[in-house]
């Protein structure tokens, strides 16, 4: 069936592009999670009604693009600052919702202080954090959430915790402090999980505009290419391996 | 508020500016000889009367990127440190300047290198005019010389940052910061709201997109061609600015033979020079740059075409001689005298320095 066909037969529509969703073509690699986890905040924003009072900030990485695809107003930042730049509008936009969608580089790495500094002080922002343990936008270099022995290109011979350390588990420990409301791990791999991945999202963002405090959204995510592996295989990967290492669910939520 | 006189310090003085200014944010870090700022606005609470927002940040990292946030939704913010926060600073300010955000950063400076010493110095102009961050940009830099000054350049720093949409730095150190002067206060400006930025200054601001397209705020251009253009349009505003914002001060030009030139608090340390050598009978002005970008070019020149030699008196080893220098044009000599590392000079020294660097020697 061609696409005009599709879109000429409204009375059987049952499922379509969020509007919020640009016509832009996507630099995402096949496989890639970006994509799908930007449908489904493009959808929580429009379900709730927030296109017009949203704000996100996307900061250095591969989704330092995400506001080509989502049809809000978005800033850059700089690379780990997202959340002190979200904090910046969210004080003098108390009334909008403000979130970051940021990489495990970005959010675990160079971002760390900034990260944990807003959800000590309890910021009524939303953190989404696509965790895929690996540097993706500069080619596939080691995260601080990469696993043990896991290859990349600056752990030829796989990561050894003697001289790297261990995974950091980032939602673990902001889940501690007491400004942060609600800490969740979700997946996009399959039909079922990007059902529950929109209602943390929806719940992240009903806290943001409650005021209840820093909502962090992890999304354990694939990056094929960064990987090495062809789009099925990186989902079966991720399942097998990153799952296991960062298992879904809520780990905070009051 | 009514216009009033009070006597107070520099940095205090700072928050009082910002809030008569109708500033919407501080973001901040306290870091000596400038802590009084933020000291003075908590005290103040202006949350509980202008509605503006002041936060402690974590960091100089911190504070300059909530800046960012703020700026990005059209507001008037401001922050300040003092010269090793201020390095920590530069990677966000180039991102301001790329992403054409307007903003206020007052920097206290201290000597320097490294930490340094809390003593105040002018050892920052440098990073100020030439290299405040990565990349082809540019701060707008005004540097007070006094209390009055301070106040002063708080509203014009914000004009500035909003007509040029770029950030603006008041560069000034920790003599003015301290000091206690009389300062005259104006009346109280109020805040603008979304609808008033939107009307003067243009609808770029991340309001949320109502009847309008999205709005980005972003420096990342992948593509060099749009980049470039990018570089034209930055540039294009730096060559307005240099037409129309040199700001300078003359006092005793017009007969000179010679000429100091200096800016802050060395050129109040000058003007008492000047003075000295007049009473003994030497026909010496001051040229005090108000604006260091732009920088006073060509006063300078035009006084380097009529003068016997220029003295540059600056608390570093020689940062805006060379500038100075370039105004001149090799026409005439262009000699440099500078206390540094927190020491400051007094005004005998820079008479004796401008006896023995040109006056004695051209006998």
């Amino acid at each position: 069936m061609s696409m005009a066909e599709v879109c000429n037969a409204n009375e059987q529509l049952v499922y379509a592009k969020n509007s919020l969703v640009t016509d832009n073509v996507m630099h995402y690699c096949p496989g890639c999670s970006h994509g799908t986890i930007h449908k489904v905040i493009a959808e929580v924003v429009s379900d709730m009604g927030l296109e017009n009072r949203c704000i996100g900030v996307s900061p250095v990485g591969c989704s330092v693009l995400a506001y080509n695809y989502i049809d809000i107003d978005w800033a850059e930042a700089a690379h780990g600052r997202a959340c002190a730049v979200a904090t910046g509008i969210k004080r003098v936009c108390p009334d909008k919702m403000v979130f970051t969608y940021q990489g495990d580089g970005d959010l675990a790495a160079i971002g760390t202080g900034e990260t944990i500094h807003a959800c000590n002080r309890g910021e009524n922002i939303t953190v989404i954090y696509v965790n895929n343990a690996i540097y993706g936008m500069t080619g596939g270099q080691m995260s601080p959430t990469t696993l043990p022995g896991m290859v990349t290109a600056t752990s030829p011979l796989g990561r050894d915790v003697k001289l790297h350390g261990y995974p950091y588990k980032i939602g673990d420990m902001v889940a501690m402090l007491d400004g942060v409301c609600y800490v969740t791990r979700q997946a996009v791999n399959s039909p079922a999980n990007v059902r529950k991945a929109k209602k943390a999202v929806r719940t992240a963002f009903e806290n943001s505009m409650a005021g209840k405090g820093l909502s962090l959204v992890e999304f354990v995510a694939t990056c094929s290419s960064g990987w090495k592996l062809t789009p099925v295989a990186a989902n079966r990967w991720m399942e097998e391996n990153l799952f296991p290492a960062y298992p879904l669910g809520d780990i905070k939520n009051v | 508020m009514k216009q009033e006189v009070r006597l107070m310090k520099g940095n205090e003085v700072i928050a009082e500016a910002a809030v008569r200014a109708g500033c919407d944010a501080y973001f901040g870090y306290p870091i000596t000889p400038q802590t009084e700022v933020i000291e003075t606005l908590m005290e103040m609470r202006p949350w509980e009367t202008t509605g503006m927002v002041v936060l402690q940040a974590e960091s100089e990292i911190a504070s300059i990127n909530m800046v960012y946030g703020a700026a990005a939704c059209g507001k008037k913010v401001m922050t300040s440190s003092s010269s090793p926060g201020i390095s920590l600073m530069g990677e966000g300010i180039s991102y301001m300047a790329g992403a054409q955000l307007p903003c206020v950063i007052l920097n206290v400076q201290r000597g320097g290198p490294g930490l340094g010493t809390i003593q105040p110095a002018q050892s920052d102009y440098f990073q100020a005019i030439k290299a405040g961050g990565h990349g082809d940009f540019r701060m707008l830099v005004l540097a007070p010389n006094s209390v009055q000054e301070m106040y002063d350049h708080v509203f014009l720093a914000f004009e500035l940052a909003f007509r040029y949409r770029n950030p603006v730095m008041i560069l000034s150190d920790g003599v003015i910061g301290q000091m206690m002067e009389k300062v005259e206060l104006s009346e109280a400006v109020r805040r603008l709201t979304d609808e008033e930025v939107t009307e003067r200054y243009g609808d770029w601001a991340l309001t949320g997109r109502h009847h309008r397209n999205r709005n980005i705020v972003t420096s990342v251009q992948l593509d060099p061609h749009i980049q470039e253009g990018v570089n034209d349009t930055l540039l294009e505003k730096y060559r307005r600015a240099e037409r129309e914002e040199v700001r300078y001060e003359s006092t005793d030009c017009d007969d000179a033979d010679y000429v100091i030139v200096a800016y802050g608090s060395a050129a109040r340390i000058s003007s008492k020079a000047v003075e000295m050598a007049r009473e003994e009978g030497h026909r010496v002005g001051l040229l005090r740059p108000i604006t260091l970008y732009p920088f006073p070019t060509a006063p300078i020149r035009e006084l380097a075409g009529r003068v016997k030699g220029i003295l540059t008196v600056e608390m570093s080893t020689g940062q805006m001689v060379e500038d100075v220098r370039l105004s001149a044009g090799c026409s005439v000599p262009v000699e440099y005298y500078g206390r540094y590392g927190g020491m400051i000079p007094t005004p005998g020294e820079v008479y004796e320095a401008l006896k023995t660097l040109l006056i004695e020697k051209q006998a």
